[in-house]
Formats: structure tokens, sequence, C-alpha cells
């Protein structure tokens, strides 16, 4: 009999059993119906593996814990003495549970008395967010279950490649696809796009063109739902000001996008009985990034989508618990529930529940970016304290962070494998596995789950939780402020919680246990949960959705003769993110590759298989050639999860979005040459 | 500094936005703020209604007084209702005028402002008929638009064919044979010599077409007589230079006035920002990108663009309402004409717009998404989510594995490839029968 438990990749959270072996099983649960992509059932190749991390080490030489911790400890306390609270920051991430995302912000404000805590779903969810909460009130990636898209008649992707970052959600566009209704946007025939019966493939970075010329057609051709948008929504004669000007032959010089395809769309989703309009990191990792996800928001208001049951908008969460990552308090402006840190009753509340004075907590602090930007700068953080991240590899304009994080005092690094972070920290600190501690994570849809331990952790590591309760008694905080049973962390965010927009007080490890699905928010112990938001109003005061215009602006770098085509980024199936734990799997064995159009290949002089260099004004990476037509000629598209000298971050451009902080990794000016 | 915009359609109300923040005043003949010509078809079917087309503009509104005079020594307009106004900078955007052909006793419509749209919307009925003089753009666009409306619509074509200048006889007969196919009688070679108002046109075969409507869509000339009143430099239309100055250094002009003005939204409002920038400090410089004409109406779609040369590629499907033809000049897109083909023709007009080289693939740009893929390479990948190839299954089943498909976890993914599996086990199970 296996243990019910979750993938440790992706933000689907698929259902697996874990079997002594160790082995990974299937096990039915609704998001995947049993199904798993390469990446989950090699998922347990990690557990035993040689680059396992088993010591902590200090300065390069393995060390006990207590030496290790106590040397973090002392180095913390100095730096802070010389340089103030500020100098020391932290930077977690989107796969740590709901538990550790929690400690960890409590760690931040209260152990270290820092603001400066960030993470790197910064670089994965926060334009979806920032657009969400505004819109709606509040940030639920998908307001409603995943299975219910199975019921769709049509589903727009845009920049979303489910069938290789999330291949079982392709289970649920059945029906959509089998009555012509799938429809995706990106530069390249992705995986997913081969699904679709209309592919709109824009130049990158002209998304909010696209979204705009789409609503201007909506409008025109009297698709638009009226008596929606009178009753439920505030904002649409300001936005029809700005997409009036968007017609669609003007949104086709800019896109690329033939006009009549806009229409085709328009006409697919305002003609479906039951439509979705999902969003992907294609159109979020933009400097414009809250603007263009606006501008899709403002669309599927317009054809009546959000609040209606069977229909609707939701973004694709992309990290394992990018969902709970996000409302626990790792955020620079966040307090646990999905709080505002700069909101006094916000505050009030919280420091109650820590047991602190208010005034004690820190205000908001630099975004990741910014805060990694920052390190060893006059000013900046001198020391730098990272959970469940890979920043060396996944922050954009790598070279330079990767100077950044190599200026630090005290670089800590809390992980299972010698990732490239790892690798330039002073002291490294070995962690269990997904599948060896309990905890919770929230999916895409907002439902928390829980993770089992199902196998005994190895000895020489320590968990996340200990780890931050033994550092903040070391700071001269008390033992019981800082728990480390991952239950009784749950217990306490759930009071956190209580109140705030992601309400968790009603969610029990018992009645998770139990097999309850349980989506927040969840009030009460009593409560069902809330599976659809939004069907009896949005959350704003008023109960209506806020529309507001969003122009067209384009990428913060123009091509030039010098760098004529675009990069993108973006992953493929058989890695996750940095490709810290699944470049490790020999099943997931994988090449970086450039994807490029034949005919581009060609005038750069090189052919399919050969070795490239993409240059652009950051740096440069080297990727072997993959020539394809399914590419527009303008564009090339590498993954980003390769390390050294492949890193697609070397290239890529560190504007930031004015509202969200997002870089714009989806779009730089590059020239592809020989090496 | 005060500027002055004389004239307040779609290339004022957009300069007028850009310079927001600025002392600016429009100044607009008709009685409502700008609104968008391009909605207006829109507005004549009833989808739209006049608010709906309201554009944002900016700055300080003078509505329903046009500019009557200018006094460039003493930087002043006067407006129709002798107040004056000064300024620093003049900025003449008032657009073309409807030019009518002379037809004997021509009482027709002409379709520019909205007010001609809603009067005319009021009076169609399903089975009114109606007679568009011209087979231009803008003909074949209302004569569609009303043929929506359920009108009968006749297009008088003094030009032995459609689009006369930018289209040879094979793709206007294929453009003829999709305008009729959506209600849309054409007359082409014939000219209307004399109005008989509410009854029809007397055709010079002499022959009678019965009309209760006539609309004029037989072009339009630039509006220079403040221009020209002022004493600026005018040739068909207000000469300026790449900064869009005119021959006064405090007088510019945009839009449609302009001489060379290929009567494009698009084009206007380029000029637009680009007289924005240059008024805040700015040095960029108008730079004309090569006109496309489009015919925008539900059911047709016509792009055409650049020129074509003896040795285009030509392609003609009347039946099937597509036509396409493409030159190729130096390895780049000189010229093409796409009826019925919308990708392609979104693809061909950004490569000429960009410069960009043109695809090896000639074919598939001409065609764009008509021609079929090639088949997928044997041995490719056939269940993504596991990596199993088709040739790895081959071997498993060839090794005697019973369900090749479980024992290479194909299929446990997303599951769109579950049923090519077993296609391919049947195929394998019958070779070996």
């Amino acid at each position: 009999m296996g243990v019910p438990t979750h993938c440790p990749y992706c933000a689907l959270q698929c259902g697996m059993s874990l079997e002594p072996g160790p082995a990974v099983a299937a096990r039915s649960f609704p998001v995947n119906e049993g199904a798993l992509c390469r990446k989950g059932w090699s998922a347990t190749a990690l557990l035993d593996h040689p680059e396992r991390l088993r010591t902590p080490t200090v300065d390069g030489r393995a060390s006990t814990w207590d030496e290790a911790l106590d040397a973090v400890a002392a180095r913390l306390l100095a730096i802070r003495a010389e340089h103030g609270p500020d100098a020391v920051a932290v930077f977690g991430g989107g796969g740590l549970t709901n538990e550790k995302a929690y400690l960890l912000g409590k760690f931040a404000r209260v152990a270290l008395g820092t603001a400066q805590i960030d993470y790197n779903g910064r670089f994965c969810m926060s334009s979806a967010a920032a657009a969400g909460l505004r819109a709606f009130g509040v940030d639920r990636g998908l307001p409603f279950p995943v299975t219910d898209l199975a019921a769709a008649d049509a589903v727009m992707l845009v920049g979303a490649n489910v069938a290789e970052t999330m291949p079982p959600l392709v289970r649920h566009l059945r029906r959509a696809r089998d009555r012509g209704g799938l429809i995706t946007v990106d530069p390249r025939d992705s995986a997913t796009a081969e699904l679709a019966a209309l592919r709109l493939r824009p130049r990158p970075g002209t998304d909010l063109a696209l979204a705009l010329g789409m609503l201007h057609i909506a409008v025109a051709e009297g698709h638009a739902d009226k008596s929606y948008l009178d009753a439920r929504t505030t904002g649409f004669a300001e936005v029809w000001r700005v997409a009036a000007g968007w017609w669609p032959e003007r949104a086709e010089a800019v896109t690329g996008v033939a006009a009549a395809d806009l229409r085709a769309a328009v006409e697919i989703l305002a003609g479906a009985e039951r439509a979705y309009l999902l969003t992907g990191r294609g159109t979020e990792q933009h400097a414009t990034g809250v603007d263009q996800v606006t501008g899709w928001i403002n669309l599927a208001l317009s054809l009546g989508l959000p609040g209606r049951e069977g229909s609707g908008y939701g973004c694709l969460t992309g990290q394992g618990n990018g969902q709970g990552g996000r409302e626990h308090g790792q955020k620079a402006d966040q307090l646990p529930g999905y709080r505002s840190i700069t909101d006094p009753a916000a505050r009030a509340h919280v420091a109650g529940v820590w047991g602190v004075p208010a005034e004690s907590l820190p205000g908001p602090g630099r975004s990741a970016f910014e805060l990694l930007d920052a390190l060893g700068e006059p000013g900046g953080p001198r020391a730098l304290i990272v959970f469940g991240s890979n920043p060396a590899v996944s922050a954009p304009d790598s070279a330079r962070i990767h100077r950044r994080l190599s200026a630090l005092d005290l670089l800590v690094v809390a992980d299972l494998v010698p990732s490239e972070t790892a690798r330039l920290a002073h002291v490294v600190l070995p962690v269990p596995q997904w599948a060896e501690e309990d905890g919770t994570m929230t999916n895409l849809e907002g439902r928390v789950l829980l993770r089992r331990r199902a196998y005994p952790a190895p000895p020489g590591t320590m968990g996340d939780l200990r780890i931050l309760r033994e550092l903040a008694v070391r700071l001269g905080q008390p033992a019981e402020r800082f728990p480390d049973e991952p239950e009784e962390v749950f217990a306490e965010l759930r009071r956190a919680s209580a109140g705030g927009l992601a309400d968790y007080s009603g969610v029990t490890y018992e009645r998770l246990r139990a097999g309850e699905a349980l989506h927040w928010p969840c009030p009460d112990a009593a409560h069902p949960g809330t599976p659809r938001l939004f069907l009896d109003g949005f959350a704003h005061p008023g109960g209506r959705a806020r529309m507001r215009p969003a122009e067209h602006t384009g990428p913060a770098e123009a091509l030039t003769p010098d760098r004529p085509l675009w990069l993108t980024t973006g992953r493929v199936l058989a890695q996750y993110q940095s490709g810290a734990q699944t470049r490790r799997v020999p099943e997931l064995a994988t090449e970086m590759r450039v994807e490029v159009h034949p005919d581009t290949a060609a005038r750069a002089g090189l052919a399919d298989g050969d070795l490239a260099r993409v240059v652009s004004a950051r740096g440069a990476f080297t990727a072997r050639v993959h020539c394809t037509t399914g590419i527009r000629a303008d564009t090339l598209f590498a993954p980003f999860h390769f390390p050294g000298e492949q890193r697609a971050n070397l290239a890529t451009h560190p504007a930031l979005d004015p509202v969200s902080r997002m870089p714009e990794f989806k779009v730089a000016a590059v020239r592809l040459e020989r090496p | 500094m005060r500027i002055v915009i004389a004239g307040y359609g779609m290339a004022a109300a957009r300069l007028a936005e850009r310079l927001g923040g600025h002392d600016v005043t429009v100044v607009g003949e008709e009685p409502r703020p700008a609104y968008n010509r391009l909605l207006l078809a829109k507005v004549l079917t009833g989808t739209l209604t006049a608010d709906d087309v309201a554009l944002t503009g900016g700055g300080t509104a003078r509505l329903g007084v046009a500019v009557s005079d200018v006094d460039p020594r003493a930087r002043r307009v006067t407006l129709a209702d002798g107040t004056g106004l000064p300024y620093d900078v003049l900025v003449l955007a008032t657009g073309a005028r409807p030019w009518t052909p002379p037809v004997e006793n021509l009482d027709a419509r002409v379709l520019r402002t909205l007010d001609d749209h809603l009067a005319l919307a009021a009076e169609v009925r399903p089975g009114t008929e109606i007679a568009v003089l011209g087979g231009g753009v803008l003909g074949l666009e209302t004569a569609l638009a009303l043929a929506s409306m359920r009108a009968r619509v006749t297009v008088v074509q003094p030009a032995g064919r459609l689009l006369e200048r930018v289209l040879d006889d094979t793709a206007s007969a294929v453009l003829e044979r999709q305008c009729r196919h959506h209600g849309v009688s054409v007359l082409a070679g014939a000219t209307a010599v004399r109005h008989e108002p509410g009854e029809g046109l007397k055709l010079d075969d002499g022959t009678f077409l019965p009309a209760a409507i006539v609309i004029a869509a037989t072009g339009v000339r630039p509006r220079t007589e403040l221009a020209e009143r002022a004493g600026l430099a005018v040739d068909g239309g207000v000469i300026v230079d790449d900064g869009l100055r005119t021959s006064d250094p405090r007088v510019y002009a945009i839009g449609d006035c302009v001489r060379g003005a290929p009567g494009l939204v698009a084009h206007a409002w380029r000029q637009a920002d680009v007289l924005a920038e240059r008024l805040t400090g700015g040095e960029r410089r108008d730079v004309p990108e090569p006109p496309v004409t489009r015919l925008r109406a539900s059911g047709v779609d016509l792009t055409a663009f650049g020129r074509l040369d003896p040795d285009a590629l030509r392609f003609s499907d009347p039946a099937g309402g597509r036509y396409g033809a493409l030159s190729i000049v130096d390895g780049r897109v000189g010229g093409a004409v796409l009826l019925g083909l919308p990708d392609a023709a979104a693809h061909l007009a950004d490569l000429h717009a960009t410069g960009a080289p043109a695809p090896a693939d000639r074919l598939a740009l001409l065609f764009g998404r008509a021609l079929p893929a090639g088949a997928a390479p044997a041995g490719g990948l056939v269940c993504r989510c596991a990596g199993v190839t088709r040739a790895f299954l081959v071997d498993a089943w060839r090794a005697g594995a019973p369900d090749p498909a479980a024992a290479t976890r194909a299929g446990t993914g997303c599951g769109d490839c579950r049923d090519r599996i077993a296609d391919l086990i049947a195929r394998l199970e019958g070779e070996s029968a």
C-alpha cells in the first residue's frame, strides 16, 4: 500500500502514489486522472542520487550542523550589527510548501527584522497576480477547478504551452479540441499549438495589441456582452476608447497575425456556450506584463466570461506551490493570507498572531531582481539566505546576477543538490525533499493539498522548518515562536490567514487526510471551501470587476541591424525550471537547443545540429541549432533550464514591469551567429 | 506654446491626444468630437452607435465651427463665427472631401461623416434599391455593408474592372464573383450619364438602373482652401517636408489634406505621432510606409501592395474565391495581391513593410495555411510526455512486449497519443498476421 501524495514539480500537483522501492505509481486524482508526465514518473530518481547533499559545508569544508548553524548566526549577527537589519536578505521559492513559505516570511520579518525578502515567484506569477487582483479583487490562478475545462466548447491559451509544461492538463481540453475550439497564442508552433484548431503566432512583445485588436472586433462585430458589462463591470467605456483605435488591420500590422484570424478567434470564443481564456508566462513575463494580462482580462470581461459557471478567465500557475507561495508572506510586499504589508489592519492582525508589536514589522522591501541586483552594492544586502531557488540560473541578465551573488559577504543556500547558486555559497545546508517530509501545497486551482512523507530523510539533512527554528533561536528568538512540525506551523498559518483574501482558517490536516477537496477561501472548519469564485460577484466592494485601459507600447528594446531577431525563452517537457533537479535524472536527459527557422539559420551560416551563439546587449549563450518551420523567422526560442555557457538568461533583458516588477524574460533583441 | 489644430478628424484627435498636457485647441466644423471613421460602416449597419465610435482626443475643442481664415504674419486664425485664436504653432488637419463625378442632374449622397452614415442608415430597408458609383475600396465596402442590410445594391464602375489600379482582369473577376456571392451586383465598364432622383440612373449604354438612393464613392480630394488662403505652397494637397512642416515654418499639416496622402488612417496616425514628437522636442522624421490596400468586409478579404512584375507568381481559383500574385525582387517581397488568403496576406505585408528577406519556400509564402503541411517524419515522437518514439514502440512490439505502450509508459501523460498508438499496434499486428 503506497503513500498517496503529489508530484514534486509543477502547479498541476498531479496525484501519485509512492511505493517501496522507491517507485511512483498512478493514483486517481481529478486534475491528472492517474496520468503523469516523464518528470513525475521519474521523480524518485533524485531520492538516492549520488549528488544528493548530505553534509553541511562552511566555506567549502564539511561541518556538523551545529558548526554550520552557529557560523551562519554569528555572521548574520555581525553583518546586522555593522550594517543594520536590511543588510541581511532572504530569497524564497514557489516550490516551497505553504508552511515553509510562511515560516520563511516570519523568520525574515521577526528573527532578522529585514524588509529584504522576495522569491522567485516574482519571475513567474507576479504579472498575472497583480492584474488579477486589480481586476477581480482577489488573485487565485484558476478561480474554478481545472476539471471544469473538460466541459468547455472553446479554450484560448495565451502564452501557455501546457502540452509540455503540464501535460496531463491536456486531457481536459479534449472536448474543446473536438469542437474546433482550441486556440493558441504563441510565436511558435509549440506542442500545444499543434493541438489547436487556430494558432495565432504574434511577433514577440505584441500580445497587448493582439488583445486590443480582438476586443475591437468583439465590440465592432456585436459580440460584446453588453448586459454583463453593465451589470458586472466598471470601466468599459475607457477600455473601449483605447481598443477603438486598434482596428483589426492595425493590430495585424503590429502583431503579424492576420485580421481574419483575429476575427475567427473572437467568433470561436463568442460563439461557444462555455469558453475559457487562460494566460501563461508567455504573455506575463514582460516589462509590460501586467498591462498585457489586463488586456486579456478586458477581452474576457467583454465577452462576459469571468464569474459565469462553465466559463472564465484564469492564469496557469507555473511552480508547484506558485499559488500558495504567493499568499503567505515570502513576497516583499505581503503578509500571510494575501495581505498587504502596508495595510495597518493587516500588520496588526499578523503581529498579533506572531506575538510581536505591529510597529516592529518592517515595511515592503525590494522585488526579486532589484534585491538580487543590490547584493553587495553600497546600501544593499551583504548577506543572502536562499531557500528553494536557483537564481544563478533563473534570474535575467544572468552574468550580472552572478557577479552580485559573488560580491556577498555571506551566501547561505539550503538545497538538496549542489545547484549553481549553492556552488557560489559560503554555507550550504542540505535539506530533505518532497517525499521525505509532510507539508501542504496549493495547486493552480487554489486547492490545498497534503503532501506526505513516504520515505525517511537521509541522515545528515535537516528540514527547512527546523533550520529556521535553529537559526531563529541563535538570533535570540524564543524557540516556541518558531515551531518546526508542519502541522503546527500550518495551524499558525491558518490563524494568520484568517480574514485575509486567501483565508485558510477552515483547512486542517485532518480534513485533508480525509480527502476533502478544499479550495480557499475556507474561513471555518464547517465551510466546504470555494471551488468557484465570483459566481455571485467579484471581490471588490460592490461586486463588480474593474476594467482599466491599457495601451500597447511594445518591448523594452528594439531590433537593430546588429540584433535583428527576437529571443523568447521558455520550458521543455523533460526539464523543470533551473533544471537543478531534472538535469540530474538520467531519463530526462535533454540537450540545450535553440529553435530557429531554417531560413534564419541559413542566413547565419548555420544548419540543423550546429552549435550556435545567441548574442544580446547583455551577453551570449551557446546552444545547438534545431531547425523548425514552426517558428516565426524573426524569432528564436530557447529553454532556460541549462547552466553555465548555456544559460539563456545570459541574454535576457532585466527591464521590469512598473507594477509587478516582473522582468522581461520573453523578449530580447539578439543575433544568431556561429561560435 | 499655443497649438491650434484646424480640423478635428482622426489625425487631429490622435495629435491632440499625444500632446496631452500642452496648450492645444482643436477646431472642428462638425458639432461633435472626433470619431473613428473606420467604424462608420458598423454605424451604418447598426452594430455600433454614434457614442461607440467617439475618439479620445485631448486639449480644448471648439466644435461646430470651422477655421475660416489664417493670418500667418499675425499668427492668428479666424473662426467662422468671427472669433480669433492666436497660435504659436498651427496644424492643418483639414482632411479631404468627397469628389463626385460629372453626371447630369446628379443628386448623390456621399459617405464621409458620421451624420452621412446615420442619415443613410435611417433610410435603408430590406429591398431598397441602391446604386453605388465607384468600384474602389470605399464603394465596395459600402456596397457590401448595404447588402448585409439586405438592400439591393449595384456597383457602377466606369473602368472595365473593380479596383482597376491594383487588380488585373483575372483578380478583378474573382473579386467580382465574391461580391455577387455576397449580394452585390457589379456593372463594370458602365458609366452613369444622368440621374433621375428617386428613380435611378441612365447609363451610357442606354439602359436604366432603378435606384431609390445613389451613393457617390468616387474618391476624395484634399481640402486645401485654408492653406491656399494662408499663402502656403499647395499642389493638389498641402506640401510638407519630412518634418511635416509647410512652406510657413510655424504651420504644419498632417493627414488627408497633405499632398500624396494615401487616405489611410495608419498613415495619418503615424504623421500625428511624428508631429507630436517633433513639437515636444523630438527629431523623428516622417518616413512613409508602403501603402497597403485592404478591403474590409465580412466574407471578402483583399490585400494588395507594392508592384507586380511580369515574373510574378500567380494563382487563381475563381470558384474558391481565391487569388494570389506575388513578386519577389532581389530576395525581398516586391508586391502582392491576395484575395481569400488572409494569413498569407498578413505575412507578406509584414515582410514587405519590414523589408525582411523572403522565405525560401515561395509556394508556402503565397498560400500560407491553404498549403497543407507535409507528413510527419517517420520515427518521430509518438508520445511527447513519456518521450517515446515510433521506432521505440515498434522495437518494443517486435521484442515481444504484449502491450508496448504500457512497457514504455507511452500514453500516460496528456493521453493525446493513445489513438495513434492503438493504430500503430493494429497495423503491426496486421502486417504480421
